[in-house]
């Protein structure tokens, strides 16, 4: 029902200050479709995806939504398309997981409209969809981490967006819960068609929920595509200047990524160079 | 967990009865302060060395003619009640900004150095260039909005951080607090009186002249500043989680700044920095309030109940007249103790 928005950047150069983190960045991203953006630290991935919404203001080129310059589109405008988890994002002492999933209504209200039972439907369907409708009343900083987040992916999920962009969704989250996270961002993506776009870190569970993985290398794009192609023994090396091996992964088929370390690694392997 | 299209009507209803539970504790602690803060002003008219009943005060501000209560309630004691209503309610509405917008209770105006600009401003006025008191008022306004915009130039750096903002405001108040303390070192004995009672902050001088342009500023800026409530609310998620919502982050911010600042200055020109108002008014408030949305409006009217109250105090109950900043920095020491202390153990964010 909403595939049909388009996010692509053109040209993008990006920085900080002086230093450029990314030089001249094209990049499509595939609407209705589940993309994970993968590269080492400080690779620029998360600065990509500030920039994908928004939030930081290219040097040069432009990030297309609708293919309209995302930076020159008024602010709210965009809230109503795409939305976006940061990786820190601050919960007010003592607030009620239902008030918090509210605040992603901001960009559907006006500075004189008041709470609708639209507002009031919204968040109750992102409770359910997020499993927290039976926390609606407690207090967010009361909860587990993984309660925590789930709420987090809920305020997002009420501001109803075709785009949802998230910043390490998994991060400080144990393997239980980030595969719980993983679900139900493919849960809304098969179900309500959301073209979801998330910096990951691991690398595993990238190539079995993507459809698409972009990897990042010192800020330029170093390959994408589905993760049978992307993600390689050359790729690795490349981009995290690791050794590994990659094998298919026996639950999915999808590429699993086996790094190599100098230690408790078997002689055959011990050759590979990096 | 599956996405669901529609939601259940329990879950919607659970939403629902939530929101309204917390618009009626909204409601609830906003009109409770209103009503202290009426009572609160009635009193200061009625109550003093000599008790005049309600009639004769109602007449007074009819504009009726009444023997002695003319001088007393209509001269002294409702321009000092006004006064004091006015620069509670900026210093409250400005503090509790400061503190909501930064996410930390320290951050409040008189903390980061705003009304040491208005102090060093006034001190000077005072001491060296022999001023009027409206005049030293205009200047020490002048000042303080200069001094705000002299910190958020120096914490400037492609948008500003907020730790940034405190330190800078922390060193710029040391500054000024040491031109306060060379100034006052060189007076001469009575300018220097006239000079301290300033900066504890009193209402002795409120005349209606010198409520006038915080008169004006408070009836401008606080809608503004009330538009804003819902912008800031966003804000408390975070600077970057307020931008994804739609929230243009640095405009919001600088016009909540310009606004709280203004009211700060007109109020620190009306009747001095009265101590740890803007400071105390957000944390107690936000105890108040519970997390139930902007702390802002009902801060505002706390601080206003906080200086009445202790002008009266300070008035009549301790036998000598103090100026109401000693009652006001006597409750808010031992609160920044409080507060700092607490802070430590959870973390600080308000």
């Amino acid at each position: 029902m909403t595939s049909d928005h388009t996010l692509a950047a053109a040209g993008l150069s990006l920085g900080y200050g002086d230093r450029t983190v990314v030089d001249d960045l094209d990049l499509v991203i595939p609407p209705g479709k589940v993309t994970a953006i993968v590269g080492a630290n400080a690779s620029g991935k998360s600065t990509v995806l500030k920039a994908m919404s928004r939030l930081l203001a290219p040097r040069t080129g432009a990030v297309l939504l609708d293919g309209k310059e995302i930076h020159r589109t008024p602010t709210k405008e965009v809230a109503r398309t795409l939305g976006l988890l940061p990786q820190s994002p601050v919960a007010p002492e003592g607030i009620a997981v239902a008030d918090l999933v509210g605040r992603g209504r901001h960009p559907h209200q006006g500075m004189l409209s008041r709470w609708s039972a639209e507002d009031d439907a919204a968040v109750a369907r992102a409770l359910e969809v997020t499993g927290t409708a039976d926390l609606a009343d407690r207090a967010v900083d009361e909860l587990s981490g993984g309660q925590r987040q789930r709420v987090w992916i809920a305020m997002v999920l009420a501001q109803e967006t075709d785009v949802l962009l998230l910043d390490e969704p998994t991060t400080f989250l144990d393997v239980a819960h980030q595969v719980e996270v993983l679900d139900l961002l493919t849960d809304l993506n098969r179900e309500l068609g959301t073209t979801i776009v998330m910096v990951l870190h691991d690398l595993n569970l990238a190539a079995r929920y993507a459809d698409h993985l972009v990897a990042i290398r010192d800020g330029a794009l170093y390959a994408c595509g589905e993760a049978a192609e992307v993600l390689t023994r050359e790729c690795v090396a490349d981009v995290f200047g690791l050794s590994s091996v990659v094998v298919p992964d026996p639950t999915c088929g999808k590429p699993m990524v086996l790094p190599l370390g100098r230690h408790h690694v078997a002689e055959g392997h011990r050759t590979v160079p990096a | 967990m599956t996405a669901v299209q529609e939601a259940s009507p329990a879950t919607a209803d659970v939403v629902a009865a939530g929101r309204r539970r917390r618009a009626r504790r909204r409601l609830l602690v906003h009109v409770g302060l209103a009503v202290a803060v009426v009572v609160a002003l009635v009193l200061s008219l009625v109550l003093g060395r000599t008790v005049y009943p309600l009639s004769d005060v109602v007449a007074v501000i009819m504009g009726a003619d009444v023997d002695g209560a003319s001088f007393t309630v209509g001269t002294l004691r409702l321009p000092r009640a006004l006064t004091g209503l006015m620069v509670g309610l900026a210093f409250g509405l400005a503090g509790s900004t400061f503190q909501t917008m930064l996410r930390n209770p320290l951050a409040s105006p008189d903390v980061i150095g705003i009304s040491s600009g208005a102090s060093a401003a006034a001190v000077i006025g005072i001491l060296v260039l022999d001023l009027s008191p409206s005049a030293v008022s205009a200047f020490a306004t002048v000042v303080a909005l200069l001094t705000a915009l002299v910190i958020y130039l120096l914490a400037y750096r492609q948008g500003v951080a907020n730790t940034r903002l405190i330190l800078v405001g922390i060193g710029i108040s040391s500054m000024l607090a040491s031109v306060v303390s060379y100034v006052l070192s060189g007076a001469a004995a009575w300018d220097m009186q006239v000079a301290m009672r300033w900066l504890t902050g009193n209402l002795n001088g409120a005349t209606y002249e010198r409520l006038l342009p915080l008169l004006l500023a408070v009836v401008v800026l606080t809608p503004v500043l009330l538009r804003l409530t819902r912008d800031l609310e966003a804000l408390r998620l975070g600077d970057q989680t307020a931008a994804a919502l739609g929230v243009p982050v640095e405009r919001v911010r600088v016009l909540l700044i310009v606004c709280a600042v203004a009211l700060m200055a007109f109020g620190t020109a009306a009747a001095g920095p009265i101590a740890f108002v803007a400071f105390l008014s957000g944390p107690i408030t936000a105890r108040i309030l519970g997390p139930v949305g902007s702390p802002v409006l009902a801060s505002g009217l706390f601080g206003a109940l906080l200086v009445l109250v202790a002008d009266f105090v300070a008035q009549y109950a301790l036998g000598t007249r103090f100026p109401v900043g000693v009652i006001t920095g006597a409750l808010g020491a031992p609160f920044l103790i409080y507060l700092l202390v607490r802070s430590q153990r959870t973390g600080g964010v308000m």
